[in-house]
């Protein structure tokens, strides 16, 4: 049997969270069916069509799907996931949202994070904020997976092109009891952050919203993504968005910059799979030492404008 | 309206945690444990609700062994009105009870108790789910609004709920007919502490036990848990005495700028 994954997209765009996830779906098997839903969804298919190892996609298109509520998407999942052996997401909040729905109508119990695919029924996921790796064996018909893209590197997008064919659409429901209001996007042209090669994050050390800049300065510099700590997110520094960790994003850049950052464990849960972690902090006690490939004890507010201008 | 609040006995947020030696599990013996955060948060809000006058009753339900009654009197210190244990001794981190099992535990209990919204954690910090809030709005064919970060509903008898949620770009409004399911993000409000005195007072509030296998549910663990291992571990690495050794570092050893 086949396996399918949803992918998720906007503004016409194909999401990068979806190419980790067909590359984990194609260590699950050689064809993979990719599910894009979504009103005026064309174009997002003619891209889609276009990964490499994707084989089939199913274009599901109606009115009711503008914004993805899963209230209207997962009975029409859960319909089409029955010819499957696998259904997948990215465990990004679209995943996170979308997959347990799905899940509960088809009375499966859904795999939340998978890092590893060690067969086709068991898989590895970090639980207890990465704490422990728990290795799991299904005993589901589906198996349902939401996947940590930071595991899975993307799959290509240069593949042939595969054939696109019009999903059922008579399962959508349930929309009238839920409505889109307004939503409030972040405008940013830095690269997005859990895709980042360079992420540079700042914690409550940075003190205000004004000084967030010099993060920001840094980040520029090098062509990085801006994430933080909860204590930065609360404090109203930066906008939720941002935060990293076990609650928030999960990050695995080549180089992660911990700037007045303690180091709690719920924040290394999202970042401590980075390759090389550099910590600037005045507290040379602070945990986020103890994780960190390179140290340095230093005022922020000095290091941190010297580093940019160096760079 | 009644509220539902499902509350999770969880190891606290502070501990550093070992694997039992046998690999088989998360050894809980003489941990510290908690109210999972989010629920704190969820309680809180609740109790909020109720201030307002828009909420008449909190009831809090969790589904663990007999020492999560202690969950079910801190929430009620903090103002829900009475609780319910639905009993097991099976384990409800890993290998154990599931989401899956818990929302349909959490099924009936709303069809006993009828609640016009049920307000949850996002993700238990143990098994880091992330899906009960879900799969229980699934099986109710209820709206939900999840990663909750504002909720605002009108008057004690208002059709509907408009709530904000966090969300990977921002953050999106949406307005729920109720009865519905919200799951609670972390800056949706900051919890109170109990005072001692309603601490007191919650030991005389009602508390009601059940047995999970007499709720005529399958919830049977559909996953094994085939083994548990600790992640890699990160050596920590050096300290660099100034900015410019920072840089000669990354530049040449790290090769990562
Ligand atoms: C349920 C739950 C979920 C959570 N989820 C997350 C999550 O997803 N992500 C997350 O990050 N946290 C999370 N947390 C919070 C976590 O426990 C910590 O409270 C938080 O990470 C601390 O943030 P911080 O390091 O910025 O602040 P602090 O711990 O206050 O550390 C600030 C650091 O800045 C340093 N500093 C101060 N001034 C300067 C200066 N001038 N120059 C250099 N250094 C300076 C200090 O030495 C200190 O080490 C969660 C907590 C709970 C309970
Ligand atoms: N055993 C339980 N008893 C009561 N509530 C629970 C239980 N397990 C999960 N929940 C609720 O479901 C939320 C999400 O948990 P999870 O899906 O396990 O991450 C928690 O924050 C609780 O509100």
């Amino acid at each position: 049997m086949s396996v399918l994954v949803i992918c998720e997209h906007s503004a016409g765009s194909i999401k990068s969270s979806t190419l980790n996830t067909v590359a984990a779906a194609l260590k699950l098997d050689n064809d993979v069916h990719m599910l894009v839903a979504g009103n005026a969804v064309s174009e997002v298919c003619q891209k889609a069509a276009a990964i490499q190892g994707v084989t089939k996609i199913l274009s599901v298109e109606d009115s009711s799907l503008s914004h993805q509520l899963p209230e209207v998407l997962a009975p029409a999942i859960a319909s089409i996931a029955k010819g499957y052996s696998h259904l997948l997401v990215p465990a990004t909040i679209f995943g996170k949202n979308l997959l347990p729905r799905v899940a509960g109508l088809l009375d499966v119990q859904q795999i939340s994070d998978v890092i590893e695919i060690v067969s086709e029924k068991t898989f590895k996921r970090p639980v207890y904020a990465g704490n422990a790796i728990a290795t799991v064996e299904s005993s589901d018909v589906i198996k349902v997976l939401s996947v940590r893209t930071t595991a899975f590197d993307p799959a290509s997008v240069q593949g042939d092109t595969s054939p696109i064919e019009q999903g059922d659409v008579s399962t959508l429901g349930g929309g009238a009891l839920t409505k889109f209001v307004s939503e409030e996007l972040t405008k940013s042209e830095r690269p997005e952050l859990p895709a980042a090669k360079i992420v540079v994050s700042g914690g409550r050390g940075v003190g205000s919203a004004e000084n967030f800049s010099i993060i920001e300065a840094l980040a520029d510099k090098l062509g990085a993504a801006v994430g933080a700590s909860r204590a930065a997110v609360d404090a109203g520094y930066v906008s939720n968005d941002y935060q990293v960790g076990q609650t928030g994003k999960v990050v695995a850049p080549q180089l992660y910059i911990a700037v007045g950052i303690s180091g709690a464990i719920q924040h290394l849960a999202g970042m401590k799979d980075s390759k090389v972690i550099v910590a600037i902090n005045k507290d040379p006690d602070a945990p986020i030492f103890q994780v960190a490939d390179y140290g340095l004890v230093a005022d922020l507010f000095e290091a941190v404008p010297e580093l940019t201008s160096k760079i | 309206m009644k509220v539902l609040v499902p509350v999770k006995r969880v190891v606290d947020y502070n501990v550093k945690i070992r694997l039992k030696a046998d690999k088989s599990g998360v050894d809980l013996t003489n941990v510290k444990m908690s109210m999972n955060p989010f629920d704190e948060i969820a309680v809180e809000e609740a109790v909020r609700l109720k201030e307002k006058g828009i909420v008449s009753e909190i009831i809090v339900v969790t589904i663990g062994p007999d020492k999560a009654q202690d969950v079910l009197r801190t929430a009620m210190a903090v103002g829900a009105d009475r609780g319910v244990l639905v009993q097991t001794d099976l384990p409800t981190d890993l290998g154990g009870v599931e989401p899956l099992a818990v929302a349909k535990a959490l099924q009936v209990i709303i069809g006993q108790e009828n609640p016009q919204l049920v307000i949850m954690g996002k993700q238990s910090i143990d098994d880091d789910s992330n899906q009960t809030g879900q799969m229980l709005a699934a099986m109710m064919g209820w709206p939900q609004a999840t990663f909750a970060s504002k909720v605002e509903i009108s008057g004690a008898d208002a059709k509907n709920a408009l709530v904000t949620r966090e969300i990977d770009g921002g953050l999106e409004t949406l307005e729920i007919a109720l009865p519905a399911i919200v799951t609670t993000d972390l800056r949706l409000n900051e919890p109170r502490y109990a005072a001692l005195p309603n601490i007191m007072k919650a030991k005389q509030k009602p508390l009601a036990v059940m047995s999970l296998a007499d709720l005529g549910i399958d919830f049977a663990p559909r996953l094994k848990l085939v083994g548990l291992e600790e992640p890699p571990t990160r050596s920590g690495g050096i300290k660099v005495e100034s900015v410019d050794a920072l840089l000669d570092k990354l530049k040449n050893e790290a090769k990562v700028i």
